[in-house]
């Protein structure tokens, strides 16, 4: 066969349609997430001439090449480092959270591996860590540093590393430390490429299960924008089934009181930070040199963490909205307690996000009245499948539903949250149309869209040249803060999400082993459920108008400030 | 090439290199990393009598795939000691595992130490000086080693002057 030049066997084989097995590999083609060091010798190959077997992950076509991807060496060597990687590790496959999703199992199964001939030699031994977003369970480690490629080269966190060598390495913070003593953003691109489950996210089914079913208290969910598009994967359904009603119906099944919708709080986190957007523009055109530009987004959490810990002196620059699920949170337990005669203490609002870092942000102190948290905890995309699955609900049959009224309400601008350029695209539907007093003469605004790593966009507001940034992973978000430090940022308005392709490639979401495919259906269906929404922009929002006039008065009101935005702290490592 | 004498026990010299290759291993590929101290503790293993035959040809198949899979140079030689020493010394590697002996008297667990009665003069020196009071015997009578409490150190052997400590 002919491949261009640099294509690797791996790639080779798959045009073909020959899988090599690899553990250590992940290329998440058009992004920037890519691990390939070789290291896990699972996609060894047999190459004519050659004195030893090549690492088809890291070896390129040649011409005349003849390669054996099944001899009867090649299958010795991968059983035997496969038997290898088993004897250590704890293969309690049973009562892994990994179980069924992992990569090592699945490897293990199509060597039809029967026996673990070395196990019982000495097992490394590893700290383990329960964070507020993070468990790491590293005995259950293969040492294929995926995560310490993402946290390194996409986030450019660089928390995670090699430390000592031989069979004492670990990964692991310098020094061993915990994540809790270092940069960590908690927004676990190192759990979303994990292949086991050494590195998993904090689970909480059983305390949302223990608070369902007491009788005392009164439990509401809210759903991202990003679950509904990957929730289905779960349950077989193909990648980018869009499951908005489905979700509502499986969440009054296992019990929640109340079913309401994350997107009421995006819709109003654009309220807040159009608002705020505008207002600094204004004075920016009034001539006022003290406003900080551009504005940045501060939907996303682990964003927040980053700048907080990297950038404290420039914390002055993301807007102080809070986050749409914390905003929903504030809201939930004064707007909407108090109109149901429900005391807070009574209250328990429990977001299921696509994300780690959310597990992290209920925790904050700042976001506690009386040290009762706003949102009380948050679950994954994954967690709810299983408590979905635990609950004998039959999710592909379910009837579909809507969510309750009047947090459920949503447009379908806060649908579009979910990927990377969303919230953009979301604030300047609603920028535009405030700032300018016009109708949009299209909806859509497909230069901030993409996956693009920046992606820059010039919109005309009346004459106003607004100048606006788009960036997703964090390597890309410290370029453009960089930038601003120098003072060589010259944009109006900036989004910034942590992950890859934003919440849609969450670490809270169905993993994607690595396939980009999966995210570009999810991006796909997102703009289509955006689409199909009868009110596409934030302000037409009736029930979000209603809650101004009731209760916030005008965005950024005292009350609006006092409920929807907060201020963000130096956490720089000193 | 490498010299030795019959007093290198081949087991111990595989083990040996191994050790070095255990200890400089950088951690990054698997059959280095794991490969090469499950090597090791089958030859730590072998060495103190405690290993079987199967052992032996999983250090063949363990050997044969880390040399055929191993990221750089270190992880692809480390295991030609092994390699070579069944392939030449296969017999030594047997009578470890079967006969519990080492024939170069250097792998110290298959060890045994007793006293010749013909040749002692019940002189006590190497009571005396026995690190694990493991020599019993009364003066001008022949002593004897209570293989349990030996810690096989060779001590009594160097102490005894009639040439009375044998090993076997």
């Amino acid at each position: 066969m002919e491949v261009p030049q640099g294509t690797t066997l791996l790639e080779a084989g798959e045009l073909v349609g020959i899988e090599i097995p690899t553990l250590c590999h992940i290329d998440l083609k058009g992004t920037c997430v890519k691990n390939k060091p070789a290291s896990c010798r699972l996609c060894v190959v047999e190459v004519e001439g050659r004195r030893n077997l090549a690492p088809a992950c890291a070896t390129n076509c040649t011409p005349d090449m003849v390669v054996h991807t099944n001899s009867a060496r090649v299958i010795r060597a991968r059983k035997t480092v496969a038997e290898l990687i088993l004897s250590d590790h704890p293969n309690d496959c049973l009562t892994c959270p990994k179980c069924s999703d992992c990569e090592l199992q699945r490897l293990v199964m199509r060597l039809n591996i029967r026996q673990m001939p070395y196990n019982d030699g000495e097992k490394s031994e590893r700290k383990n860590e329960v964070t507020a977003a993070i468990t790491r369970n590293m005995e259950k480690c293969i040492y294929c540093r995926r995560c310490e490629s993402v946290c390194n080269n996409v986030q450019s966190v660089g928390v995670l590393g090699a430390i000592r060598r031989g069979f004492d390495t670990t990964i692991a913070p310098t020094f061993d430390r915990m994540f809790k003593d270092t940069d960590c953003t908690y927004c676990g691109q190192c759990v979303a490429v994990c292949p086991v489950g050494a590195l998993t996210e904090r689970d909480y089914t059983d305390q949302l299960m223990a608070d369902i079913t007491n009788p005392d208290k009164i439990v509401i969910a809210q759903p991202a924008p990003a679950v509904r598009f990957g929730l289905g994967e779960e349950f077989g359904l193909k990648p980018g089934t869009i499951v908005t009603g489905k979700l509502a119906t499986a969440l009054r099944d296992l019990g929640f009181d109340y079913v309401f919708d994350t997107d009421f709080g995006a819709d109003l986190t654009i309220m807040e930070e159009g608002a705020e957007i505008l207002d600094r523009l204004k004075k920016f055109l009034a001539g006022d040199k003290s406003v900080k530009l551009p504005i940045m987004t501060s939907c996303c959490p682990a964003w927040v963490n980053f700048y907080e810990h990297n950038y404290p002196d420039l914390l002055d620059y993301p807007s102080s909205a809070k986050s749409p699920a914390q905003m929903f949170g504030a809201i939930a337990k004064t707007y909407w307690a108090e109109k149901m005669g429900i005391p807070r203490e009574k209250l328990v609002v429990v977001s299921i996000m696509p994300c780690l870092a959310k597990k992290y942000e209920c925790t904050r102190e700042e976001f506690k009245v009386d040290g009762n948290p706003d949102v009380d905890y948050s679950i994954t995309t994954r967690e709810l499948a299983r408590l979905i699955k635990r609950a004998n609900i039959n999710f592909a049959n379910l009837p579909e539903s809507n969510f309750d009224s009047p947090l459920g309400e949503s447009t379908g601008a806060a649908a579009i949250f979910g990927v990377t350029g969303g919230v953009m695209e979301a604030a300047l539907r609603t920028v535009y149309e405030v700032y300018t007093g016009k109708t949009l003469p299209r909806i859509n605004f497909d230069e901030v869209r993409g996956f693009d790593g920046i992606r820059e966009a010039t919109i005309d507001l009346n004459g106003f040249e607004l100048k606006v940034c788009v960036a997703h992973t964090l390597s890309n978000a410290r370029i453009i803060m960089d930038k601003l430090r120098a003072g060589e940022l010259d944009y109006h308005v900036v989004e910034v999400m942590a992950c890859p392709s934003g919440c849609i490639g969450g670490a809270g979401q169905p993993y994607h082993h690595g396939n980009i495919e999966v995210l570009k259906a999810r991006c796909e269906a997102l703009y289509a459920e955006d689409e199909g929404k009868p009110i596409r922009k934030s302000h037409e929002n009736p029930d979000i108008k209603k809650l101004y006039k009731e209760f916030l008065g005008e965005p950024l009101s005292e009350k609006s400030h006092h409920l929807l935005h907060t201020h963000y702290f130096d956490k720089s490592i000193k | 090439m490498i010299v030795m004498d019959e007093d290198d026990c081949m087991v111990s010299v595989a083990k040996f290199y191994l050790e070095f290759t255990v200890g400089e291993s950088c951690g990054k590929c698997t059959p280095c990393r794991i490969g090469n101290k499950r090597m090791l503790e089958i030859l730590t293993r072998i060495t103190e009598g405690k290993g079987t035959m199967d052992d032996i040809e999983h250090l063949k198949s363990l050997a044969a795939t880390i040399k055929d899979t191993a990221l750089c140079g270190l992880g692809q030689t480390s295991p030609n000691p092994v390699l070579s020493t069944i392939d030449n010394f296969y017999d030594e590697y047997v009578e470890h595992v079967k006969k519990h002996t080492c024939r170069a008297k250097q792998c110290k667990a298959l060890l045994t130490y007793t006293v010749n009665p013909e040749k002692c003069k019940g002189c006590g020196a190497c009571a005396r000086n026995c690190p694990a009071d493991a020599i019993m015997g009364d003066v001008r009578k022949p002593h004897v080693i209570n293989p349990f409490k030996c810690i096989r150190c060779g001590m009594c052997q160097s102490r005894c002057r009639f040439d009375a400590i044998h090993v076997f």
